[in-house]
């Protein structure tokens, strides 16, 4: 155990995903270290994602106005919505520019054992949006793991009496796994290959 | 299949272990709590991910140290692998094959392929009924590795339904309406579990009747396995009829399916799941009565012996010997349980065994002897094995 501040910092870097108590030691001695404007362009960064950052009011991508740059642009068909568990799926798809349409971002994955039921996510948000008669194709593209599957198998349930064509990524893709570190080539087949799921 | 080479680093009380290994029976010897059974623990856990002493990790790492390393030279097939194994409790394990990492450590399961048999064995026979789901599993994914995720996607989702069924009580609005999503993922993987386990004791079953009887001697009970599951099955728990067609995966989803709906209500009440293969059990049958619960002491152990040596014949009917391994278990043994014991050991392309004296264990395997004291294992001096001949060098150093 540090003295008062340090052992905050360490705290509260070790909270971070995918920092275990040996890397937020580390990371804390590096910023005590390091020039403190370098600390400060940090500092400044984290106050802006905070501060500017918010989600959009279409998708709940992440956006820096009111709606995301791709909600915005006109080049993007509004016939097809493409659904993705977090923003870092959307960086993940577009990446293999297969995709035209646009998305919706549920905020995560039916998880009981997190607590995390269809309410908690924007599943109600993508029922109003497919309402609206525009959309004519749903692609589900949650990660190919037990909890992404869930939620795929609820949604596709949930959409059935819409009549719209319900497609799920195709098989290809590493199972148990991740969409983000799903490579390029992998994703963009699995979208090509996209399956209908009769509901 | 034989290990060639062990090492362990900040394993339970080892700080270093380093030693040459050779086919054949290898007798490690030491005073209590030398480290005897630590070593070939971590044997063990190369083949199952496990220890056969504790179900958690935490007591495999050395106190004061915050990761074990297990690795090991094992031929297989006419080809070395280097197999490496670095336990992080609370953490994810990492594996390396031929200094490859593997995507999952899962992926290690059923290239090193141990029997092993102990005094915790016993509870096979007399402890509660996950310890014999465990062993099934275990032997299991070691036959048909695929399994592996099979059983661990299971697992997941019966903590998902079992979460939601917890919550569903009290829960706002259409908690509920997930469940039926979480139905078809466990009662589709319960299929294939189900349908697995069920194969796999009808395979077994003639060599735990054929082990028991040469380890008990004439005159003895039979011994049977059975299968009692959560869904109705013909023949549920008696002894396996080999003439008996065994129902494929999807026939036991669909049962499962059916199942899981009648008891719906009586789940949502306990706010837990009722039906599928968590709740099975391998019923063990001595003669006309359930070993468990009837058998005396000496029954029990030599089915608990019966049924590791079953295990062996199996795999080794699989197409290749699995490493044999035999921890303190002979001091507990009569003679004749000692003698047909011995013979399968003797036959075994590697044997490892550990005895607190060299005179517990029969003569016929006293071939290559390994000291464990103070921390090092030392080879014996006696008739020179090739492998320690060639290589000039026993075991090594200690903390
Ligand atoms: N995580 C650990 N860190 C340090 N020491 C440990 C750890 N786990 C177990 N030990 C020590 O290892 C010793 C037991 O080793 P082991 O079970 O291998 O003994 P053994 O040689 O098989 O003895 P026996 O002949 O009694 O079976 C005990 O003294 C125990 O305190
Ligand atoms: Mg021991
Ligand atoms: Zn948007």
């Amino acid at each position: 155990m540090y003295e008062g501040a340090v052992q905050d910092l360490i705290d509260e870097l070790g909270r971070l995903p995918g920092v275990g108590p040996k890397s937020a030691q580390r990371i804390a001695f590096h910023l005590l270290a390091a020039e403190s404007t370098d600390v400060g362009r940090l500092v400044a960064a984290l106050q802006r994602v905070q501060a500017e950052v918010r989600f959009c009011v279409t998708c709940h991508n992440v956006a820096e106005t009111e709606q995301c740059r791709i909600c915005r642009d006109p080049r993007r068909t509004l016939d097809v919505i493409c659904v993705v568990e977090e923003p870092k799926d959307v960086v993940a798809i577009e990446r293999t520019r297969e995709f035209k349409g646009r998305y919706h971002v549920l905020g995560g994955a039916i998880s009981p054992i997190e607590g995390i039921g269809p309410d908690d996510l924007k599943v109600k948000e993508l029922m109003t949006r497919l309402m609206d008669g525009q959309v004519t194709e749903l692609i589900i593209a949650t990660d190919p793991n037990l909890e992404g599957e869930a939620t795929a198998a609820y949604l596709a349930r949930l959409v059935g009496p819409l009549g719209l064509a319900v497609s799920r990524l195709a098989s290809g893709l590493p199972v148990g796994g991740d969409l983000e570190y799903a490579d390029e080539v992998t994703l963009g087949r699995a979208f090509e290959g996209r399956r209908r799921i009769d509901a | 299949m034989y290990l060639r080479h062990l090492q362990v680093g900040h394993f339970r009380s080892w700080e270093s272990a380093d030693l040459a290994l050779t086919p054949g029976p290898t007798v490690l010897v030491g005073r209590n709590g030398q480290g005897k059974t630590n070593l070939v623990e971590a044997v063990g856990y190369l083949a199952t991910l496990g220890s056969h002493r504790v179900s958690a990790d935490a007591p495999l790492v050395r106190h004061g140290a915050s990761q074990a390393v297990v690795r090991a030279a094992l031929r297989r097939d006419d080809r070395e692998l280097l197999v490496e194994v670095e336990i992080n409790p609370g953490r994810a394990n990492r594996v390396r094959v031929n200094r490859a990492p593997l995507p999952r450590p899962r992926e290690l399961l059923g290239l090193v392929r141990t029997v092993l048999f102990a005094p915790e064995d016993l509870a096979l026979v007399r402890g509660d009924p996950a310890e014999r789901r465990r062993f099934l599993d275990d032997l299991l994914v070691s036959r048909t590795p695929r399994l592996a995720g099979v059983r661990s996607d299971y697992d997941r989702v019966l903590k998902q339904r079992n979460a939601l069924l917890k919550t569903a009580k009290l829960a706002r609005g259409n908690a509920l309406a997930t469940l039926d999503v979480w139905d078809g993922h466990l009662t589709e993987l319960g299929g294939q579990l189900l349908a697995a386990r069920l194969q796999l004791v009808a395979d077994l079953a003639p060599y735990v009747a054929e082990s028991y009887a040469g380890v008990a001697g004439p005159g003895a009970d039979r011994a049977a396995l059975g299968y009692s599951s959560s869904v109705p099955l013909a023949g549920d728990g008696a002894p396996v009829d080999p003439a008996r067609v065994l129902p494929g995966a999807e026939e036991l989803a669909a049962a499962l399916r059916e199942r899981v709906a009648e008891r719906r209500k009586d789940e949502v009440d306990r706010g837990v799941t009722l039906v599928g293969p968590h709740r099975d059990d391998l019923v063990l049958h001595l003669g006309p009565a359930p070993a468990k619960g009837y058998a005396s002491h000496g029954e029990s152990w030599s089915f608990a012996l019966a049924v590791k040596l079953a295990c062996f014949a199996l795999l080794r009917a699989d197409g290749d010997d699995p490493i044999l391994v035999l921890d303190d278990v002979f001091a507990e043994l009569d003679s004749g349980r000692r003698a047909a014991l011995a013979e399968v050991a003797r036959s075994a392309e590697q044997t490892l065994i550990t005895a607190a004296v060299a005179e517990d264990v029969p003569a016929v395997l006293l071939g290559t002897r390994v000291q464990i004291a103070d921390g090092q294992a030392r080879i014996l001096p006696g008739e020179p094995t090739e492998e320690s001949a060639a290589t000039g060098e026993a075991g090594v150093d200690g903390g």
